[in-house]
């Protein structure tokens, strides 16, 4: 079965901008409500025998390189304005077909925001590679 | 310990059990019990009697969960989930579990695990390692397939061509984390082989060990893909091969052909050239017709491309593929093909970019890898 990972964003997809109302504008309630609903549907992926892995990343990062033989590594802190999109987390699944893969997404998607309204974010689905080759 | 006796006793102990009332689902959990009670103690206290072991520690096992089911649940719903009793001899038990864990009932990655586990005589780690998913996610994926089997009893005859559709997919899993599921695919194939005189369970055994005859030369000591032509066939497995040749030869002799008894007689023929020049494509071509007409397949149409310049001509190949785009729409071995038939053909730039396009669109990384490879060594050439 192939593996997707559906990555959630703190800001990105196709209009680039922050979900309707930011987390900070919510009540206790509704961050809890929200919280809730992202273990469930961790919990009926395990059931289901489709989870593989669930993680969250900090808003804020660095940028990291190679900085040449005997030099420190560069480093440069963000947040960076330009940075087109912020990966916030992801859910890694193992499932039958990408049809179910995006299913998964749009459940995500679903998840209760300000007012208990489903939030409609974007999420980025990506199917993860293997070693398996075809027999020649 | 000989885990390869302790893993063909599993499904015979299973039998034992549902024949004795316990049902299926309970009585495979039990066993799974056992083998790991098995693979702790067995290696410093080996039993005289594995089997008899065996079968003690698991009945006692399934007393316990039942015992605790039904502190749970109502009598009845636990009444309702027994299969009816099986006919009393023993013997084929192992074929009986393969056609109830292969049922259609179930999608191929639950049967898949779950045939690996009750007739394999796998661990629910072993197997979630192979599958690289976590071992509580391997564990559900195996309960809710015996919950969809709930009913079902060991008496009904399954679907011989999902048993074997399964059996491919297990051997196409390959080598993964500690366990050959190559080989455990052979296995299980081998045993129902011995139950069956359909011609394409041969047919399956024999494609399977022609393939395998070839695992040694597939991959390079870095992990990369090394094509047939160029593959040291010095690393062939010549038993595996010898033995795949008589299993086809008496499954042809049926006169009953099938898409895998064709797929092996192809497999056969690579395996018999001593080097890739003397194969002889004229009868593998022949195969092709046969298989195509059989499946009417697109890959298989795809496959055939391939080796059609060999009899044909440069250009023959590519023109095969004219039509299987709509077929294939974006599948990355008709680029894959395309570029190698461009390649051999000397249309240098247009076998660059279809080598690009495939190594773009496969989701393995090994052939991503392969194809980009094929990409540089012409643009360098």
């Amino acid at each position: 079965m192939p593996k997707y990972l559906i990555l959630k964003h703190y800001r990105g997809g196709p209009d680039q901008v922050d979900i309707d109302v930011p987390f900070d504008q919510w009540t206790p309630e509704e961050v809890d409500a929200h919280m809730a609903f992202q273990h469930d549907i961790a919990r009926v992926l395990q059931e289901n025998g489709e989870f593989v892995d669930a993680q969250a990343l900090t808003r804020d990062g660095a940028w990291v390189r190679y900085g040449g033989p005997d030099a420190a590594p560069v480093v440069t802190d963000g947040p960076f304005a330009e940075a087109k999109e912020v990966v916030a987390g992801w859910f890694m699944i193992d499932v039958e077909s990408q049809e179910r893969a995006y299913e998964v997404a749009a459940w995500v998607s679903s998840a209760p925001g300000k007012d208990g309204k489903p939030i409609h974010e974007w999420l980025q689905v990506r199917q993860v590679m293997e070693d398996r080759a075809e027999e020649s | 310990m000989n885990d390869a006796l302790l893993r063909t006793l599993v499904p015979q102990v299973i039998g034992v059990l549902v024949r004795r009332g316990t049902d299926f689902a309970t009585a495979e959990d039990a066993v799974q019990e056992a083998l790991l009670e098995a693979h702790r103690t067995w290696s410093e206290r080996p039993p005289d009697d594995p089997k008899g072991w065996l079968v003690t520690v698991a009945q006692r096992r399934a007393v316990d969960i039942v015992r605790a089911e039904s502190s749970r649940r109502r009598r009845e719903e636990t009444a309702a989930l027994e299969p009816p009793q099986g006919p009393t001899e023993h013997g084929d038990d192992t074929l009986l579990l393969l056609f109830l864990c292969c049922h259609p009932s179930l999608t191929p990655a639950s049967a898949v695990a779950l045939t690996l586990r009750a007739v394999g005589g796998l661990t629910t780690h072993e197997i979630a390692e192979a599958f690289l998913v976590p071992e509580a996610t391997m564990a559900q994926r195996i309960s809710r397939a015996k919950r969809t089997l709930a009913g079902h009893g060991l008496t009904a005859p399954g679907d011989l061509a999902v048993v074997l559709r399964v059996l491919y997919l297990v051997f196409n899993q390959g080598y993964a984390g500690r366990v050959d599921l190559a080989a455990e695919a052979i296995r299980l194939t081998r045993l129902l082989v011995l139950e069956s005189d359909e011609p394409e369970v041969a047919g399956l055994l024999a494609l399977m060990l022609l393939h395998h005859a070839r695992r040694d030369a597939r991959r390079d000591a870095f992990g990369r893909i090394v094509t047939l032509d160029e593959q040291d066939r010095a690393l062939w497995r010549t038993d595996e091969i010898a033995e795949g040749v008589r299993v086809l030869t008496a499954a042809l002799a049926k006169e009953r052909p099938g898409e895998y008894q064709v797929q092996a007689a192809i497999a056969a023929l690579h395996d018999d050239a001593p080097t890739a020049e003397e194969t002889d494509w004229v009868q593998i071509l022949a195969w092709y017709d046969d298989l195509l007409a059989l499946t009417g397949n697109p890959i298989v149409a795809l496959s055939r491309a391939v080796d059609l310049p060999h009899r044909d001509g440069p250009l023959a190949g590519l023109k095969a593929l004219d039509g299987l785009d709509a077929a294939l729409g974006e599948h990355h071995r008709l680029d894959a093909v395309r570029a190698h038939l461009q390649e051999r053909a000397g249309q240098r730039e247009e076998a660059l970019a279809s080598y690009l396009r495939a190594a773009r669109r496969t989701t393995s990384t090994a052939e991503r890898n392969h194809l980009t490879k094929r990409a540089a060594r012409l643009r360098s050439a």
